[in-house]
This record gives C-alpha cells, sequence and structure tokens, in this order.
C-alpha cells in the first residue's frame, strides 16, 4: 500500500484500466481523505471520467488497488460494489441524470427509495433538501420542467439525500452558465461540508475547481502530482 | 530578477555569444515585434559581468563594444535555473513573462512541462483565495475578485493550450 493511502477515505493506486485496445488510465493514483473536495483536472480524454469511475467501484481495474475507508473496493463482486454504491456513495453527474417521468421529489427521495426506506420517509427526506439549495415550490415538477440549474440542484439533492460518505461528482455544472454553475457549486461545498462528505469533482473549469481544497492533475491517464518543481 | 537579463542569460547558456547575436535571437524569440535597444543590450550584459554572472572575453580584433564574446558563469547558470523554476506571482497581465519562460525552458531543453504544472498550481491556489473572498465579501469586493478571476482564467488557458503545443514549439526554438 502506497503511503498516502493511509489515513484517506477513498483512493486509487497505481490504476490501470482500458477500453479495449485505448489505455484510459496508466497507473494513476490519487487519495482523498475524510471532508476534502478534491478537483480533478485536466485535458478532454485524459481519463478523468474512468478515474471518477474507478473509484467509485463502477469500473473494475486490470492493475492496481482501489481503496474505501481501509477496505480494497477493486476485489469486491459486483453486488457487494452495488450496496456500497448505493450506501456510501453519492453521485452528480453532468445532465441528464433525472428520471423524467418522476417529479423532482420523487428524483431525490430515489437513493433512499432504492435502499428500502419506506416511500413517506423517504420523501419527507427529500423534501428538507428542497429548501436548502433553494429549489422551494419545485417539488412537483417534472425534471423536463425544470431549468438546467433547477435540475444540477435537484440532482446535487439527490447525490446527498442518503448521506453518502463520499460524493461523485463529474463535471456537476455542466453546460450551465457562470452564475447558474457559481450557484450549484456553493451549495454543493456547502452541503458537503455541513456533512462533512468528501468530494470527488470531474471538472476542467478553474472556477468550479476553485471550490475544492486542491487539485490534481490527469494527464494521458496519469495523476501528476501540481508542485514538482525539477532541481 | 526582470525578464530581459535573465532571458539574455539563457540564451548566453547555450554558447558564448556577442551582444550582436544575442539581440537577433532575443527580437527572433522573445522580442515579439518590439526589438531589444543596442544599448539596452551592452549595458545589461555589463550589469552581467560586473555581478559576476556572465564574463567578458578577450577583446577580439576590430575592436568596439560588439567585439567582445560573453560567456555563462557558474552564478548565471543559478541565477536561470532558479528563474525558470519559480512560478510567477499569479496576478493579471503576465503573459510576457510566462511566455519568456516557457520559450526559454524550451530552448535549454528544460522541462518545460513541469513549470507549466508549477505556475497552474500556483494560479489554481490563488483563485482558491479569491472564491473565498467572492464568497464572504462585499459585492465590491466580488467583483473586483471576478475581475481577477476572469484573466486569471485566461492565463490558465493558454496555460493547457501552450501545454499541448510544447512539442511543436520545441522544434521551432530548439537549433
Ligand atoms: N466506455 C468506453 N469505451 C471505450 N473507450 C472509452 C470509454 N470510456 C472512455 N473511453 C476512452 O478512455 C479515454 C479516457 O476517457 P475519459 O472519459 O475518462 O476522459 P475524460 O478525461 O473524462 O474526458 P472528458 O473531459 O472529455 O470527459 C478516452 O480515450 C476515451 O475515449
Ligand atoms: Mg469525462
Amino acid at each position: 500500500m502506497k503511503p498516502e493511502v493511509d489515513g484517506s477515505v477513498v483512493a486509487a493506486c497505481a490504476v490501470v484500466k482500458s477500453f479495449g485496445p485505448t489505455p484510459a488510465l496508466r497507473g494513476a493514483s490519487v487519495a482523498a481523505g475524510a471532508g476534502e473536495i478534491v478537483a480533478v483536472m485536466g485535458p478532454s480524454g485524459s481519463g478523468k471520467s474512468t478515474l471518477l469511475h474507478c473509484l467509485a467501484g463502477i469500473l473494475i481495474p486490470e492493475a492496481g488497488q482501489v481503496w474505501y475507508a481501509g477496505g480494497r473496493v477493486d476485489t469486491l463482486d459486483e453486488s457487494a460494489r452495488s450496496s456500497l454504491r448505493r450506501d456510501r456513495f453519492g453521485f452528480v453527474f453532468q445532465t441528464g441524470q433525472l428520471v423524467p417521468e418522476l417529479t423532482a421529489e420523487e428524483n431525490v427521495a430515489l437513493p433512499l427509495l432504492l435502499a428500502g426506506t419506506r416511500r413517506a420517509k423517504a420523501i419527507a427526506e427529500a423534501r428538507e433538501w428542497f429548501d436548502r439549495l433553494g429549489l422551494d415550490g419545485l417539488e412537483q415538477r417534472r425534471s423536463s420542467e425544470l431549468s438546467g440549474g433547477q435540475a444540477q440542484r435537484v440532482a446535487v439533492a439527490r447525490g446527498m439525500v442518503a448521506h453518502p460518505a463520499v460524493l461523485f461528482a463529474d463535471e456537476p455544472t455542466g453546460s450551465l452558465d457562470s452564475l447558474a454553475g457559481e450557484q450549484v457549486m456553493n451549495l454543493l461545498t456547502d452541503a458537503a461540508r455541513a456533512e462533512g462528505t468528501t468530494v470527488i469533482l470531474v471538472t476542467h473549469d478553474p472556477r468550479v475547481a476553485a471550490y475544492a481544497d486542491r487539485e490534481v492533475i490527469v494527464r494521458d491517464g496519469q495523476v501528476i502530482s501540481p508542485n514538482r518543481v525539477s532541481p | 530578477m526582470s525578464v530581459v537579463p535573465v532571458t539574455l542569460l539563457g540564451l548566453l547558456e547555450r554558447q558564448p555569444s556577442h551582444g550582436y547575436d544575442l539581440k537577433r535571437d532575443y527580437d527572433t524569440y522573445f522580442g515579439r515585434g518590439k526589438a531589444l535597444p543596442f544599448g539596452q543590450v551592452y549595458a545589461t550584459l555589463a550589469r552581467l559581468a560586473r555581478d559576476g554572472k556572465a564574463a567578458a572575453g578577450e577583446i577580439e580584433p576590430g575592436a568596439g563594444p560588439e567585439r567582445k564574446r560573453y560567456a555563462i558563469t557558474p552564478r548565471g547558470r543559478a541565477e536561470v535555473e532558479a528563474w525558470l523554476a519559480e512560478p510567477v506571482e499569479p496576478e493579471p497581465h503576465l503573459q510576457t513573462v510566462l511566455f519568456a519562460k516557457v520559450v526559454l525552458a524550451l530552448m535549454l531543453g528544460r522541462e518545460a512541462d513541469t513549470y507549466l504544472d508549477a505556475q497552474r498550481a500556483a494560479h489554481l491556489q490563488r483563485m482558491r483565495e479569491l472564491t473565498a473572498i467572492r464568497r464572504n465579501g462585499g459585492v465590491v469586493d466580488a467583483l473586483l475578485a471576478d475581475h481577477a478571476m476572469f484573466h486569471l482564467e485566461a492565463d490558465l488557458r493558454w496555460i493547457d493550450v501552450t501545454n499541448s503545443r510544447l512539442s511543436a514549439l520545441a522544434q521551432v526554438v530548439r537549433p
């Protein structure tokens, strides 16, 4: 185990992952501590989303290790990884991740419902987030009736509703303009700090990355440490 | 150290040169339409020699200041190295210095991407500080911070694009 893994909540260690002949990760290592917000930056196609998916136990690396809370993730079977994702992790993706047939509050309640929470309790817990994220009055809207910024705030609420230990966010401000994106980031980071949630925040936007405690840069499937200066 | 003296020193690191050659190379790679006056070249070289960063060779036949050949000293080399390794203070309007660092690093076969990574980290650190000001300060502070952020963002875009063009740029500036 690499030293940087010690004391971290989530970590990837020399992770290798290919898609057919395409190497997406070539020995990527990153670690985040409890309550830390880490931005993952880098050029398009460099492997940021693949790294996030490996950390979250969605993809299994061909080599290297993935750790969560001191235990290996990459060696778990699919059902164990699936419970880990459901019970400990939250997710916010770029756009179009809300279920269009459901209302906004049902979308937010979804992770609780999938975890077996009773419907009335799940909806009640979901509703608390509407006030918190400035979404009052939008509880019954379908996702097609929300603006992009509102939809992303609903997505943040859904990512946080089950009080995850780690929130994985891949371009959470997607195609929003700077003010709407800023509002999403303010709410996301406030909520994460209030709950002590660790956040892995994939973004190419330096304004979004500036909400993190620190950034790592992915280039050609590897994480380069930002402060290395040659002697 | 300001850009012109350290750039001339860097050019000297490639090989000992006359003032005339230094001026020509400076104008080609760093002048960007603004030629360096001969007077400034010689005054700078004299100062570098006085400070022990460059050494003037024998006066060659023909005499006159342009007949002196200068070589870099170990102290001069250390100066170039230190300047390249140090990220520029992140504030608006640094394009000229950033540009000079990248070109000089490539010219001397140094790792320009290492420098760019250090600069990106310095810029992002400053953006984090400004983000905190925008969140916690009043609207006037926020507007001022915004202005600085947009400029830093422009620098960062330039850093990213330059990073992906380093090998093309190296081919142009390396002998
Ligand atoms: N499901 C997949 N099938 C095949 N190739 C893939 C798949 N997912 C990613 N790749 C490839 O792996 C590499 C890394 O992709 P990844 O999505 O991780 O990049 P990224 O850094 O997130 O890029 P972007 O900023 O554009 O989202 C790319 O070359 C991509 O084409
Ligand atoms: Mg991606």
